[in-house]
């Protein structure tokens, strides 16, 4: 049978491991959205003595490689450190699979992005960050690269529909180039807002539509 | 592969049967002579009159003269010739404008891009939350300069059926000609181009149990209709190639064995696959019409999971389904049908096709829906969406 997927992708697929939610986790991420076909959580718990990841599970809502990402990264950064952990990237959580095709990509690619982020965030809750550097109109912009249109299956930002940021003391802008009753707009300013928030300096946030 | 393999994707390909593949071998092993005219040899004239004869029970089928029906390579080709077609013999004098709807499958949908990029206008037509298009917003679209009206006989995705008889109306009223992709519901649902004001009319064999790479196109008598793909003066001289003879054989054996009878079956596997799927699985919703609707087509949305995740669980039990989600398509775009009856990404990405056929059973339905609970149950449970604390 030639299925695009190696067998263990496949085995990853049917039997997915650490799957679930973490009561009350030291560290979380949400990637992605149903908007854009793809969705990951990642919950961790961390050893604080050690600085290891104690405990991770995650959920999907996703193809077969989003679901087999989120189970392998899961084996690779359980055990290990914070700053090992942070280094697992797409090309060896693919390696540890056999392979995925390339078309694949932007659908486990999420899943990495998720563990990223759920370090991210428990070192943003524990005062971790070394160093702290303000948010700038470019910080805000990496960001915004995570947000999906939904119309083009791509970011925000690589889609044009980010017309205007500004900075300005803690107060961020954010302006979208949709009408405000378009049928995506709450969901993209919730998206924008997860992503914004979380932000150390960030005080104040609003997200503006053209029209 | 050696388990047994459910296949429920009929409108993609069928099997073919037997008795067409019986039909049709003559013709490649004893009567392989090109078509020819009475003045040549004899088994190229035995071979003309095999192909009228094709020609005649097609067009018999569909309540037209022998004179009006072309084989093409498909239903592609048909749709492409009826599109640039009239547009090639129109364009220049009536109008550069054409309508279509917003859910056509890609043979209609990209030739109107293609004409579009030729300068060319097209209007494609919203549909409703099940698919049908509003016939006032139809004739508002109708300007002085527009040429063709195509819009679908049944959806290829979700099985909704047009008023393709009062489309037709509309459209004679306004002097506008008329064309209907008729590739999944031909010998499915009853089309009289007798009585039915249509001009152009695709169909295709592939859908019947029928071999792959050969369909039709209706032409209504005195339709004007440019050459495009240009050679010798086969099919009224409006299609140049050598004839598919074994393929047109094999086309008018297939839709023989169609019956009133199957189009029952299909017809209760399908209510009985929808009705259980929505019983017995929550948060489920059919795609389409409840009944104006392909006898053979079921299309419903699994929520908070995705579409590739459960045909390959399906395909891992032995079932062979298909889904609108991006994430099973090469072009990762989610099904621009299901966007065009208002549903959302979510919607698209768990949409799962059923179509029946010839070989399907009610025991298959009944099986497939056993596995489908528990494969949406156990994905689910993987799924950030649709719990309460999320």
């Amino acid at each position: 049978m030639a299925l695009p997927y190696t067998e263990t992708v496949l085995e990853h697929f049917r039997h997915p491991r650490n799957v679930g939610k973490i009561e009350n986790p030291d560290g979380k991420a949400i990637e992605g959205s149903p908007a854009c076909g793809d969705m990951v959580s990642v919950y961790i718990s961390v050893d604080s003595k050690t600085n290891t990841i104690s405990d991770i599970k995650f959920e999907s809502y996703g193809c077969a490689s989003n679901i087999a990402t989120g189970s392998i990264i899961t084996e690779l950064a359980k055990g290990k450190t914070l700053d090992e952990a942070k280094k697992i990237d797409w090309k060896e959580a693919a390696e540890a699979l056999g392979g995925l095709p390339k078309i694949k990509v932007h659908c486990s690619v999420l899943a990495v992005e998720g563990l990223r982020s759920a370090i991210e965030n428990y070192e943003e809750r524990h005062g971790l960050v070394k160093e702290r550097k303000p948010t700038t109109v470019e910080t805000v912009r990496k960001r915004l690269r995570k947000v999906m249109n939904p119309m083009a299956g791509l970011d925000l930002v690589r889609t044009n529909l980010v017309k205007d940021v500004e900075v300005k003391e803690g107060a961020v802008r954010v302006v979208i180039d949709l009408p405000s009753n378009h049928q995506f707009a709450p969901a993209i300013k919730g998206e924008i807002t997860e992503k914004i928030e979380p932000l150390w300096d960030v005080k104040e946030l609003k997200v503006e539509f053209t029209g | 592969m050696d388990r047994k393999q459910v296949y429920l994707d009929n409108s993609a390909a069928t099997r073919m049967d037997e008795r067409v593949l019986e039909a049709m071998t003559p013709y490649f092993l004893d009567k392989y002579a090109v078509a020819t005219s009475e003045f040549a040899y004899s088994q190229g004239i035995e071979v003309r009159e095999a192909l009228d004869g094709a020609r005649e029970s097609l067009a018999k089928a569909l309540g037209a003269e022998a004179g009006e029906f072309i084989f093409t390579s498909g239903d592609t080709e048909s749709s492409n010739i009826a599109l640039k077609g009239v547009a090639l013999a129109l364009g220049n004098t009536k109008g550069k404008h054409l309508i279509v709807s917003k859910i056509e499958d890609f043979p209609v949908l990209n030739s109107a891009k293609a004409l579009e990029k030729q300068g060319f206008q097209v209007t494609y037509l919203d549909v409703d939350g099940e698919g049908i298009i509003d016939l006032e917003k139809l004739k508002a679209a109708i300007r002085d300069n527009t040429i063709l009206v195509s819009i679908q006989h049944a959806n290829q995705e979700i099985g909704t059926i047009q008023d393709i008889e009062a489309i037709g109306r509309i459209c004679r009223e306004k002097g506008v000609l008329f064309h209907t992709d008729a590739t999944h519901s031909f010998t499915r649902v009853p089309l009289d181009v007798g009585k039915i004001p249509v001009d152009l009319v695709t169909v295709a064999a592939h859908t019947i149990h029928g071999p792959k790479g050969i369909g039709g196109l209706y032409i209504r008598q005195g339709t004007k209709l440019a050459k495009w793909v240009d050679g010798g003066f086969q099919e009224f001289d409006l299609r140049a190639g050598l004839e598919n003879v074994p393929g047109a054989i094999g086309f008018a054996r297939s839709i023989e064995l169609v019956t009133k009878k199957e189009n029952e079956r299909l017809r209760s596997m399908r209510d009985r696959i929808i009705d259980r799927i929505l019983n017995e699985i929550q948060n489920t919703t059919l795609n389409g019409h409840r009944t104006k609707r392909l006898p053979q087509n079921a299309n419903i949305s699994f929520h908070y999971i995705e579409g590739e995740s459960i045909t390959l669980h399906l395909d891992m039990h032995g079932f062979a389904v298909s889904t609108g989600s991006a994430c099973f398509s090469k072009s990762l775009e989610g099904s621009h049908v299901i966007f065009g009856i208002g549903g959302d990404h979510e919607r698209a990405h768990g949409s799962i096709r059923f179509t029946f056929g010839r070989y399907n059973t009610m025991e298959d339905v009944d099986n497939i829906v056993r596995t489908l609970a528990e494969i949406v149950k156990e994905l689910r449970s993987i799924s950030p969406l649709g719990k309460d604390n999320n």
